[in-house]
């Protein structure tokens, strides 16, 4: 299983917003567990993707020169579910960015329906030691899930060209 | 310029938030990491709320300062040298470094991080001193 919680990002303002998508399919292993007969996405997951769309969000922002890292969550809250066939739409909005790491405030909704909204805490991780995560595979990542084109202006570092390696800008 | 009170009570609703403890389990003299059950992550969590709350900006180390226990000449053996505690004091105006200079282990600087300390802290801050 690769770990994408968000199939696509259909606004990204830099430094302030962005909203992703992620839709609810039964070819998801986990759904046929949770719940037997009643497929519901967890929340635990749906709390990944709005970590994943504030990570991006905030990793952009600092220009994506270290690894951003889920610290805290200080608030959550549920209000409805979402099932298979909905698409859940994440709506991040960045409060504070530092060199330490940031702050994000995110809701999810099924349409106009709210399912959750959440407060996030990333940290920054200096660069070094065993990181896992390339530059490069971040920008393969990005291209994924539709970051450039819907970035407004370029984005800040690493453009892939032609042949789909990361150059530095 | 709010008052001590004013300073406190908003001090007070931040902490609430950022670490889910009750009203009543902040007071003064309470301890960030001891009494009230911080970790690290949430001194970082506590700066974004102190600084939206209070419409101030807190520079990276000012608040808490960064770990001193790399440094060899102000911590030896889990000790804080009397070197280390004079970089104490000029870094951390805002705390009670005479009660730690008595039992200057390196475990103990954590005791320093007190709500009255935040308060004090803010109110340096607030009269336009930069603590």
């Amino acid at each position: 299983m690769r770990w994408f919680w968000i199939d696509r990002f259909v606004e990204f303002q830099s430094g302030s917003h962005a909203k992703a998508i992620k839709n609810v399919t039964l070819a998801e292993e986990h759904l046929h567990d949770h719940f037997p007969g009643f497929p519901v996405m967890p929340g635990s997951l749906i709390i990944e993707g709005m970590a994943q769309t504030g990570g991006i969000l905030l990793g952009e922002m600092l220009h994506f020169e270290n690894l951003i890292v889920l610290a805290k969550i200080p608030k959550v809250m549920f209000y409805s579910c979402a099932c298979p066939g909905d698409t859940l739409a994440y709506d991040v909005r960045l409060l504070d960015a530092r060199e330490d790491g940031g702050f994000v405030e995110c809701t999810a909704r099924v349409g106009d329906r709210l399912v959750a909204e959440a407060e996030i805490v990333f940290a920054r991780v200096p660069r070094g030691g065993s990181q896992t995560l390339s530059q490069e595979s971040l920008m393969a990542t990005m291209q994924l899930l539709n970051v450039w084109e819907t970035h407004r202006g370029q984005p800040h570092c690493g453009q892939t060209n032609g042949a789909g390696t990361a150059e530095p800008v | 310029m709010p008052t001590a009170e004013e300073i406190f009570t908003k001090v007070r609703e931040t902490l609430v938030d950022a670490l889910g403890v009750d009203d009543d389990e902040v007071t003064p003299e309470a301890t960030l990491v001891g009494d009230l059950g911080a970790e690290s992550i949430d001194f970082l969590d506590i700066v974004f709320r102190l600084e939206k709350n209070f419409s101030i900006k807190i520079p990276r180390g000012e608040l808490f300062p960064e770990s001193l226990a790399a440094d060899q000449t102000l911590v030896k053996d889990g000790v804080v040298t009397p070197q280390g505690i004079a970089e104490l004091r000029s870094r951390m105006p805002h705390a009670d470094v005479d009660k730690f200079a008595k039992n200057p282990k390196v475990e103990n600087i954590q005791e320093l991080f007190t709500v009255q300390m935040i308060v004090n802290f803010l109110q340096n801050k607030l009269a336009g001193g930069s603590a």
